[in-house]
């Protein structure tokens, strides 16, 4: 089945699936604190839509919970949250030069290609209009893990950790149409725990070593000198 | 039914009860009974099972068997003793100012909570619950990490944050993958995330989409086992959180992610109708305990030291696991249980003779023996006894897994000796002064319960002498589970 | 026979409707700053004015100094009669696909730059370094996107291509977003508007474009001038014609050639007053961060790339 064979609602669906990946690459590549997190809101918000679209489609209105958890969640809470405490912490203003931007992009490309092989088994099997979508859900995984990597800023390594979360969420919604409620119920409560640790993280990295960039934690090696 | 509900139950409400009063000046005791009654339950239940067989609960959200029982007890008996040795090591901690009320009541809720999130992943019928409980379990712990908030406790608790958080979020997107295999066979189903659900249906489940499932879950609780080389969380972790902190988590948390890996294994390898499973945990398992053992020679903090000496043994499990076999599984789930034993009675041991010494570094801590001999002998036992040699069950366990070896895959027995000489070589350089040597002026004992360390060690003793029938019936059913025959 | 003396039409239309297109564009803009502004057919007086003055050539300037206008101005008139505008399936249509075109820029765009520098005042050879700066990243970011839209139509004939969307039912295409998004950004970068560069000054150390034609006079001025509108209204029509491709007639019946001449007019209003928004609210950035720039265009056309494999194929 191609594009062309697909109901325009689920036509929409890839294309939401295109901008997360976009989002991604933006967040990936974007070096203000105020500027990411607003990134971050809208990759929950199109990802809010989508999962409302899925649910409209496919008929299963259970997804309308979960798809109005992450507009609470990953649109406004986290957002919010995290705003909050980047004015309570007075870093609003920094900005954070990602490290050789370009080779970072091109490494996320990497990624793309690299979750379109691993997920090329299982396209073939699923009948869901949808499926083509789960290598970009990986993808957005994946990215989220490079910007952790990447970045050197807490905050910025939160929001990498909050975008794996979302690639997480779309792809249960776009592979089985999300998880069984309790779960989904689950781990939900499990995001606005962390988003709450991680606030609490904020001060104590800040009272404990005097700034939220992360390369000031080189006390402890792997071995001993 | 009764006590499993029970057993979940009682953490659940003290977690919330010790939020608001766990800095009273007897909360420790309360943790103590709390923990007392969690134990008593979960015996109950475990002779339920034992009598009756599996256990499920009517909305099929809980089951118990053979294989998750006598660990659901085990993690009851270390919360328990770990509980016991907690109760004077945090007032002593107290007294000298290092933690506050608020803090208390941090440490004592959290404590709670995260045997109830051990529990709950242990019990649970829900594959996707099992997820939620593991990351919640990090999420328990973390803070208790950086209790002490030192910039080193700060920056462990960080990195074991986002470490973990990132390796599980490979093991939730294994956990999709699963379901979505599960889905096609069972379309639209509530239940299809449920293990007892999936077991039934395992060979019609797609093998492409369960391989690369497990690879992700392999790598997602694999940084919770600690496997090479995603193990860089757990020497931080366990070092700088306070020290009954380390015991459940080297005891417990590090055996939960086996489990889940076990469980897994469990379901996919006859789906697969091939070994990669086992050979991925052959890997890894082989990697973690050769690297493990070899950095286990430069650590200077007596804590990093043992973690270290944690990740080789669980690297050593995950192979057992792997090899597959009944006699290898065997012998793995009794390791799970004397390791878990003896590691948290060292923890607990090293917590004494920190205070004793004043200092978490390994070059100052001299002379345990003369200075307080139950501590130095308890901690020359606890050595010995992971070191893996008779008559202790450490070496039972790691009979079984040799012997296992030599069946099936010869040439591993040699890097596999080599690792353990090397390991043993890396504590028994450093034991020698701790107990030995010359204290130094002016040390003084502390008060201490060496209680909960004796007791481990006796039973570590204990089956390492004979097992009892008992445990060996049940440990054959969890093997028959496993790999579908039974050793006896 | 209709169809040649169509295409010559439909290329004159082009040639001479991209003075006008500037000309809207700098009105609006002057507009929206609330200042009077000169009509929009100001660039047609322009342009008479320069045709008629004197040239001056520097002592210094080689041959090709002296056609270089030519050669750029003739370039890109080649390029107009290869883009349907109004209508498809013209005979010059046949002539030359997309690469082609993107070839008679690159060609245009050499002659300019040796042209900037070939005086050997330092303005032109800044101008011209800066110029295939920008150019060597445009490039492949450009090629990127259009080889995406390729993919999904199984053409590079730029006729081919509008005419398979239109054939189609409305399909979302999440490569044509990207593509689109990337092929805008590029066609700001290569016509020269800000943020990029700015076109209405003579005077920064910044400009690009100006910085090349500064030794330029009277008729060759003129040329020049005109090259670089029909540079713009190129890039205007392709985006319009790719991207909302309805209206564009694909027979030669007199009401569809009415209907398309209608809706190209008023699409290319439409992005002329969209282009003039844009530049007012954006500032002209620092040459520094173009290729910052230039390279979200490539990661945009990139993924458009991507998504086309990863969603669209199977």
């Amino acid at each position: 089945m191609t594009l062309t064979q697909l109901p325009l609602a689920e036509q929409f669906v890839l294309t939401l699936a295109a901008l997360i990946l976009f989002t991604s690459f933006l967040l990936l590549a974007q070096s203000r604190i105020v500027s990411l997190i607003h990134t971050f809101a809208w990759q929950g918000a199109l990802l809010f839509i989508a999962t409302c679209l899925m649910a409209l489609t496919s008929g299963r209105h259970h997804l309308f919970i979960s798809a109005f958890m992450t507009l609470a969640l990953k649109v406004f809470f986290i957002p919010w949250q995290l705003r909050r405490l980047v004015v309570r912490l007075d870093i609003r203003r920094e900005v954070e030069t990602v490290g050789n931007a370009s080779l970072v992009m091109i490494g996320g490309g990497a990624l793309v290609l690299f979750s379109y092989y691993v997920v090329l088994p299982i396209r073939e099997l699923s009948f869901l209009a949808t499926r083509n979508t789960i290598a970009i859900s990986l993808a957005v995984i994946l990215i989220g893990m490079l910007m952790i990597i990447t970045r050197r800023k807490a905050v910025a390594q939160v929001i990498g950790f909050m975008s794996m979360e979302n690639g997480l969420f779309f792809a249960a919604v776009v592979a089985t149409y999300g998880m069984p409620m309790v779960v989904e119920l689950g781990v939900a409560f499990d995001v606005l725990v962390a988003a709450i640790l991680f606030g609490i993280f904020f001060f104590q990295l800040r009272s404990g070593i005097g700034s939220l960039d992360v390369d000031h934690l080189n006390r402890l090696h792997e071995v001993d000198r | 039914m009764i006590a499993l509900y029970l057993t979940l139950l009682i953490p659940l409400a003290a977690t919330l009860i010790f939020a608001l009063i766990g800095h009273w000046k007897h909360a420790g005791s309360l943790n103590l009974l709390v923990c007392a009654a969690t134990f008593a339950t979960s015996l109950s239940c475990a002779v339920d099972v034992f009598n009756n067989g599996a256990l499920m609960s009517p909305g099929k959200l809980f089951y118990v068997d053979a294989f998750n029982v006598y660990l659901v007890l085990v993690n009851a008996l270390v919360g328990l003793t770990t509980a016991i040795f907690s109760r004077p090591y945090m007032a002593h901690e107290v007294e000298i100012g290092r933690v506050d009320d608020a803090r208390m009541r941090l440490y004592h809720s959290m404590y709670q909570g995260f045997l109830l999130t051990m529990l709950v992943a242990l019990t649970t019928n829900n594959l996707g619950l099992l997820w939620v409980a593991v990351e919640g379990a990090t999420l328990a712990t973390v803070l208790l990490v950086s209790l002490y908030r030192t910039p080193e406790s700060i920056e462990a608790g960080w990195k074991y944050f986002i470490l973990c958080g990132v390796g599980i979020a490979q093991a939730l997107f294994g956990t999709v993958l699963v379901y979505f295999a599960a889905e096609r066979v069972l379309p639209g189903a509530e239940d299809a995330l449920l293990w007892s659900v999936l077991k039934d249906h395992a060979a019609e489940l797609e093998p492409t989409v369960l391989t690369l499932a497990f690879v992700f879950l392999l790598v997602g609780y694999g940084t919770k086992i600690g496997l090479v080389p995603l193990h860089n969380w757990l020497p931080d972790a366990h070092s700088e959180g306070p020290t009954p902190m380390s015991a459940i988590l080297s005891g417990l948390l590090l055996n939960i992610a086996l489990y889940a890996v076990v469980r897994y294994k469990m379901l996919i390898e006859p789906a697969l109708g091939n070994h990669l499973p086992g050979y991925l945990m052959i890997g890894f398992g082989m990697l973690s305990f050769t690297v493990a053992g070899i950095l286990l020679h430069r650590q200077k903090d007596i804590k990093r030291m043992f973690s270290y000496s944690s990740i080789e043994h669980m690297g050593l499990m995950t192979l057992a696991f792997g090899i597959g076999g009944p006699l290898a599984t065997f012998g793995g789930l009794l390791h799970m249980i004397v390791h878990s034993l003896t590691k948290s009675a060292i923890f607990v041991t090293v917590g004494h003779a920190a205070h004793v010494a004043g200092t978490q570094s390994i070059d100052k801590i001299r002379g345990l023996i003369r200075t307080q001999p139950s501590i130095g002998w308890s901690f020359l036992l606890g050595v010995v006894a992971i070191a893996g040699f008779p008559p202790f069950g450490v070496f039972t366990s790691e009979f079984l897994l040799f012997s296992a070896t030599i069946k099936g895959w010869p040439l591993l027995v040699i890097p596999l000796l080599i690792g353990l000489a090397v390991a043993f070589a890396g504590l028994f350089r450093h034991l020698q002064p701790m107990v030995f040597g010359e204290p130094p002026a002016g040390q003084v004992p502390v008060k201490a319960n060496m209680l909960p360390v004796l007791l481990h060690l006796l039973v570590v003793l204990w089956l390492g002498v004979a097992i009892p029938d008992v445990l060996s019936r049940w440990l054959d059913q969890a093997t028959i589970m496993v790999v579908g025959r039974g050793l006896l | 026979m209709k169809g040649w003396l169509l295409a010559l039409v439909q290329t004159g239309l082009l040639a001479f409707g991209a003075p006008f297109l500037a000309g809207w564009v700098k009105w609006i803009k002057c507009r929206l700053q609330s200042r009077q502004g000169p009509p929009p057919w100001q660039p047609y007086r322009d342009l008479l004015r320069l045709f008629g003055k004197e040239v001056v050539v520097a002592e210094a300037a080689s041959p090709i100094f002296r056609i270089a206008p030519y050669v750029v101005f003739s370039v890109t008139a080649l390029a107009c009669s290869v883009v349907p505008m109004v209508a498809i399936g013209l005979p010059t249509a046949a002539i030359a696909d997309v690469i082609v075109l993107v070839g008679f820029f690159a060609l245009g765009r050499f002659f300019l730059a040796l042209a900037g520098m070939d005086v050997g005042t330092s303005f032109g050879g800044m101008g011209s370094s800066r110029e295939m700066t920008i150019a060597s990243l445009a490039e492949p970011a450009m090629l990127l996107g259009v080889f995406t839209l390729a993919m999904t139509v199984r053409s590079t004939n730029l006729a081919s291509m509008i005419g398979y969307l239109i054939e189609q039912p409305f399909q979302l295409y999440p490569s044509f977003v990207f593509a689109a998004m990337g092929l805008v950004l590029v066609a700001v970068a290569e016509t020269g508007r800000i943020p990029v560069d700015n076109p209405a000054t003579h005077l920064e150390l910044t400009m690009v474009h100006e910085a090349m034609i500064l030794e330029f006079s009277g008729r060759h001025l003129a040329l020049m001038e005109w090259g670089a509108m029909l540079k713009l209204m190129i890039y205007s029509v392709l985006l319009c014609n790719l991207f909302l491709p309805w209206g564009v007639a694909v027979d030669f019946a007199p009401l569809s050639l009415l209907i398309g001449l209608g809706a190209i007019t008023l699409k290319l209003l439409l992005l002329g007053t969209a282009l003039a928004v844009a530049e007012t609210g954006l500032a002209k950035m620092r040459l520094f961060r173009v290729p910052q720039y230039l390279g979200l265009a490539f990661i945009l056309c990139l993924l458009g790339m991507l998504s086309h494999v990863i969603l669209e194929v199977n």
